[in-house]
């Protein structure tokens, strides 16, 4: 198994110092050692210590990842259970396998607010996943509220398409 | 089976408030105050030696700040200048402003300025301040602020900086800019949307939340030092960093417990301390001006209200009652007023609230307004809206009557907050 050593706030500190150019300077993400500062709460699943090589999905996981919601609710509805129903089926047999539950929103509200709303959506299938036989450290419930949305119109049929939980593999 | 490392979802770049090449904010005035003082403002001797045209930039602020009738006065005079105080008076202004800039040996700028009464033919303020080229556009600034509090009896707030995120496609930029437009720094680029600036008090920071790593973290970035810590990366959402006036602390929703729920944290992470503990939604918190009540949006009694509560914990009071929604509450430099954002018949708009009659003002005509921020001497309220189907900036004074729009040449510009005071 290979590891990705986990970058050193040094190396982006030396990036941020390299003086103001016209290009963008390129950084990866997720800064590992920040995180050891910021957080006095030790995650059970400490995932940026363990370097997730599967991050896309592998074969034979589902391909259907989201489950909708109707408007100003978070119950899952009966279109929503197969989707669920599948992903847990995965997830408690593959238990290496991560995942971020995405709660979203239509764009009508406030930003902070709707990512609130979001989060409930999200966790709403992540609970039903963890019935299902995953496990909780295999979850984790997160929200992006209105600022992704996956459909650009003003109308309901945007909307719908909108307010939607993603199942997305760490 | 090939396993493939995916090595980074989004790119983010510190731009290290590199000068943006999408420069200024554009600003469109459409409302003013209802009884305007006509001041002139001349030429001051010698400003084109300086990289900025002073007096320019004193006009466009004083004329920006809708209190003030900007009289041209077609001429350049300085503090020695005299004055014939009667041809003034024929003009119709009340206040004539004159200056001078001189530059010194070291490359530094002196500039001189003086606020004279027309009528009573007296000095009402003037002083002299000495600063390097590139803070030009900063000293007009101050003199613009000391005319505006001379004449206002409230301090300027000129002299003050914006953050706020412009969208254009994939691409988000939490972006400094001065409180005219001017000066448009990047302090962050990504490809993942950052939310929620919020100024440290003493402004040298900027927290916010990036969804770099495909979820809602807490960041804290100095300016200066162009470092940035997180805050808050707990399971679940980190968002909505509010700063304690004394800087030492941040109040942030996190979804920890599995619900959004408030807590204080240190302002360099750690030290966490649960603050509420309802079944719903509570979100955010907004620190009092002496530090000892936080303002919160919570829907525990059904829909978003604002409550506020003590810091030290217990119970919280609820300050909301006319509608089913309202969320974003920000309270007045003086703690005096509440702003919010209330819906209403289906239109978001923005609102204050007066906390000790419990009067309310609505302030905007537009139905999608979002993320409201006070200038730091609690005269004006910055927010986000929508015009043509843009996200932009709006400005309106707290009576209502002064109103003026930012606009980024490209895409949206959302999620304002405006700086404090600078020195």
């Amino acid at each position: 198994m290979r590891h990705i050593p986990a970058l050193a706030l040094v190396v982006a500190s030396s990036v941020l110092f390299a003086g103001c150019s016209s290009t963008k300077l390129e950084e990866k993400a997720a800064p590992q050692t920040e995180q050891s500062t910021g957080s006095t709460t030790p995650t059970q699943q400490d995932k940026h210590d363990v370097q997730t090589i599967v991050t896309q999905p592998t074969e034979n996981q589902t391909a259907d990842r989201s489950v909708y919601f109707d408007f100003d609710s978070y119950v899952v509805r009966e279109d929503g259970k197969p989707v669920i129903e599948a992903n847990a089926k995965y997830l408690s047999s593959h238990k290496n396998v991560q995942v971020l539950i995405q709660g979203n929103t239509d764009e009508r509200g406030g930003t902070e607010y709707n990512l609130a709303l979001g989060q409930k959506r999200a966790e709403a299938v992540r609970k039903s996943l963890a019935v299902l036989g995953a496990s909780d450290a295999q979850l984790e419930a997160v929200s992006f509220g209105k600022t992704k949305p996956k459909a650009a119109g003003h109308d309901e049929a945007a909307w719908a398409q909108n307010r939607r939980a993603d199942i997305v593999n760490k | 089976m090939m396993k493939r490392l995916l090595i980074t979802l989004a790119s983010v770049a510190f731009a290290t408030f590199c000068a943006s090449a999408q420069a200024q904010l554009r600003i469109e005035i459409s409302g003013v105050g209802s009884n305007q003082i006509p001041i002139a403002i001349a030429g001051f001797a010698d400003e084109n030696l300086a990289p900025q045209q002073v007096s320019a930039i004193i006009k466009a602020d004083l004329d920006r700040s809708g209190y003030f009738k900007i009289i041209d006065t077609g001429t350049t005079m300085s503090e020695t200048t005299a004055i014939k105080f009667a041809d003034w008076k024929a003009r119709g202004a009340f206040d004539l402003v004159v200056g001078s800039v001189q530059r010194l040996a070291d490359g530094r700028f002196d500039v001189r300025y003086r606020l004279l009464d027309v009528s009573k033919q007296t000095q009402l303020s003037g002083f002299a301040l000495t600063d390097s080229a590139d803070h030009t556009r900063l000293t007009a600034h101050k003199i613009a602020d000391d005319i505006y509090e001379k004449l206002t009896g409230v301090p300027g707030d000129f002299a003050t900086r914006l953050s706020y995120v412009t969208q254009s496609g994939r691409e988000y930029k939490l972006q400094v800019a001065d409180s005219d437009g001017e000066n448009v720094h990047d302090a962050l680029r990504s490809n993942e949307p950052i939310i929620s600036p919020a100024w440290s008090p003493d402004g040298t920071k900027v927290a916010y939340v990036s969804f770099e790593n495909r979820k809602p973290v807490v960041y804290v970035q100095n300016l200066v030092t162009r470092e940035r810590t997180v805050v808050a990366n707990y399971k679940g959402n980190n968002s909505a960093p509010a700063w304690s006036p004394d800087g030492s602390r941040l109040a942030v929703a996190l979804t920890l417990s599995g619900s959004t729920q408030i807590y204080l944290v240190s302002a360099s992470g750690g030290d966490l301390h649960r603050l509420t503990n309802s079944s719903g939604i509570d979100t955010e918190p907004r620190f009092s001006p002496d530090g000892q009540s936080i303002y919160f949006t919570s829907d525990r009694s059904g829909g978003p209200q604002i409550y506020k509560m003590s810091v030290a914990g217990g119970s919280a009071q609820r300050l909301t009652f006319k509608s089913d929604y309202n969320i974003s509450p920000r309270i007045s430099p003086d703690g005096k007023t509440l702003a919010f954002i209330s819906r209403r018949e289906g239109q978001y708009q923005l609102y204050v609230l007066d906390l000790a009659t419990s009067q309310e003002l609505r302030l905007s005509d537009s139905s999608s307004d979002d993320t409201p921020s006070f200038s730091p001497n609690g005269r004006y309220i910055m927010y986000a809206t929508k015009s043509g189907g843009r996200g932009t900036l709006a400005v309106v004074s707290i009576d209502g009557s002064v109103k003026h729009q930012l606009t980024t040449q490209l895409g949206d510009i959302r999620e304002p907050t405006w700086g404090p005071f600078m020195k």
